[in-house]
This record gives C-alpha cells, sequence and structure tokens, in this order.
C-alpha cells in the first residue's frame, strides 16, 4: 500500500451503508442555509457509483413531477448524516445511464427477492 | 522568506468544516536540516542551505562528509539553497518541520514538471492549428508561417516551434495551505504542483 493510500484511508467513511446501483436509497443530506443547518431528503435509485478512495461518487435518480432529477454525492462527505436503504434492486449492469431513456413502466427496477 | 524541501506524495481531495470538497496535493515535507548558513560579509549574499533525505555514509564523497561534519549532521540527498532566510535564532544542524508553516498561508511550489518528450506547436505554445473545413489537409496541427520571405531572409530567433517540453523549473505561487500533520510530516496544498510522485518539491513562503 502506498503512503497515498493510506493517508486516504484514515479519512474514509465506514459507518454509512453498503448500497449498490440498482438499490432504491434514501440520503439524508446537511443543507447550510446561511447560518442554519438543516437536513434534505433525496430519495431515488442509485445508477452509478464512480472513482475510489476519497474521490468515490454516487448518483441517486428519481422522477420529480414527471422531470428526471439526478444528483451526485461525494460518498465519504461529511456532509452526507444518514443513507437508508429503501429496498434492492436486480439489474445487470453497473451503470443504469439506459433509465434515462425509459420512462413509466418501463423505468422500473427489478426488486431483488 | 521560510520554506522546506519536499517529496510529492499525490494528489487527493478532502472535506474542509462545511463539507466542501477542497482538491489537495499531499507534500511529505522535512524534516529538513540547516547545513550552511551564508552571509553578506562571508559569501556576498544572504541565504540558508538545507539538506533533506538521509544518504548513506559510504556514498558520500569526502568533501561532502566535511560540509555535513561542519553542521554536525548525518549526509542528506538534496542539498538546496533559500535565499534571505529569515527564522528567528537559526543555527547550523537545526532541524526544520513542517510547523513552520501555518493553516491558511499562501505559499509557493517549485519543482521540475513532468517531461513531455517531443510535442508540437499546439500543445506546447497552444497554437491553435490549421483550418478544419473548406479543402483543407495535412493543416490540423500545422504551425503556419514562421517568418517572411527574401527579407530577412532567415528565422528569428525564439520562434516558437515544436521541441522538447516539459522537464523544466517551474514554480507556483499563491498556494493556500490547507492542512498540517506534524507528526506524519505531511503539508495538504490546495490545488496542483509541478513534477511527478516523489519528485522533489521546494516550499517557501515570503
Amino acid at each position: 500500500m502506498n503512503k497515498l493510500d493510506k493517508i486516504v484511508k484514515e479519512q474514509l467513511r465506514t459507518d454509512l451503508p453498503k448500497f449498490k446501483p440498482g438499490d432504491r436509497i434514501n440520503v439524508y443530506f446537511k443543507v447550510i442555509e446561511g447560518d442554519k443547518e438543516r437536513i434534505q431528503q433525496f430519495e431515488g435509485d442509485v445508477i452509478s457509483i464512480k472513482g475510489v478512495g476519497l474521490d468515490q461518487t454516487f448518483t441517486v435518480r428519481k422522477i420529480s413531477d414527471g422531470v428526471g432529477v439526478e444528483r451526485i454525492f461525494p460518498m465519504h462527505s461529511p456532509r452526507i448524516a444518514k443513507i437508508e436503504i429503501v429496498r434492492e434492486g436486480r439489474v445487470r449492469r453497473a451503470k443504469l445511464y439506459y433509465l434515462r431513456k425509459l420512462s413509466g413502466k418501463a423505468a422500473r427496477i427489478k426488486i431483488k427477492q | 522568506m521560510i520554506g522546506l524541501l519536499g517529496k510529492k506524495i499525490g494528489m487527493t481531495r478532502i472535506f474542509d468544516e462545511n463539507g466542501n470538497v477542497i482538491p489537495v496535493t499531499i507534500v511529505e515535507a522535512g524534516p529538513c536540516f540547516v547545513t550552511q548558513i551564508k552571509t553578506k560579509e562571508n559569501d556576498g549574499y544572504c541565504a540558508t542551505q538545507l539538506g533533506y533525505i538521509e544518504k548513506k555514509l559510504n556514498r558520500t564523497n569526502k568533501p561532502l562528509l566535511g560540509h555535513f561534519k561542519n553542521a554536525n549532521i548525518t549526509p542528506k540527498k538534496f542539498l538546496v539553497e533559500f535565499r534571505d532566510f529569515d527564522l528567528k535564532d537559526l543555527k547550523l544542524g537545526q532541524e526544520l518541520k513542517v510547523d513552520i508553516f501555518n493553516v491558511g498561508d499562501k505559499i509557493s511550489a517549485q519543482g521540475i514538471s513532468k517531461g513531455k518528450g517531443f510535442q508540437g506547436v499546439v500543445k506546447r505554445h497552444h497554437f491553435g492549428g490549421g483550418p478544419v473545413s473548406h479543402g483543407q489537409s495535412d493543416r490540423l496541427r500545422a504551425p503556419g508561417s514562421i517568418g517572411a520571405s527574401s527579407f530577412p531572409s532567415r528565422v528569428f530567433k525564439g520562434q516558437r516551434m515544436a521541441g522538447r517540453m516539459g522537464g523544466n523549473k517551474v514554480t507556483i505561487r499563491n498556494l493556500k495551505v490547507v492542512k498540517i500533520d506534524p507528526e506524519k510530516n505531511l503539508i495538504f496544498i490546495k490545488g496542483s504542483i509541478p513534477g511527478h510522485i516523489n519528485g522533489l518539491v521546494k516550499l517557501m513562503k515570503k
């Protein structure tokens, strides 16, 4: 293990649950408005996890009022208060970008048995 | 000026207290040792020479060994001079660590940039290259004209052309110190720093 990996490893968060692409998760994200801090929820499907170490990010996609919304979160950000796994999905890809072209019933992800 | 020598470890990102992402370069800086103090009376100018990274005794030649003996320290691999070093009570053989810098300081970093080999003018001098359409061929990354015709009948000196790129001494100024770890001799600097990983970096603060 090289020196950079060692330094990075100390700063990784280990308290968050493990999830995979296809899972539906609820992210509790701390939002700072002026000097007030509150928690915002973002619930949707994980469509990609990319990067390694501190650079790792994940994308959550949801349909809000008929419009697709995607949000990218840094995996080890201290702004993430907690992550809830709503349900696990069964998918055959690591990146679910094909969901962007689908809508309605076709855009559903199979639930893991 | 105060300064230190260090080794580039690599780039990553860290989060500040608000959770904002800051891109950082991690440098293992010091411990450095003062090997020589040059004064105006003795040498004609003021400077301090620092030594960094241990070197084997049997790989050090006799003249250098005497130089290290004067400062009463073990041989070091790199010896670099810093002009007008102003640290209080500086002594020969003194150990300098990262704690001479503070979080929030603006510092300069100097290193030897990565060698890029023989490169064309588009990459080396940011030329625009030639037109892509209207019947043009073989002109995409060409330099264009390099001068006039019968007068002056030569190409002026300094004309920017293709050639060896990189491997130069590069200084980047006004880099912010984001974090310091004195136990592990680490300094986290916002932004990138010239040179390859494990390359020697000279850190300076005005």
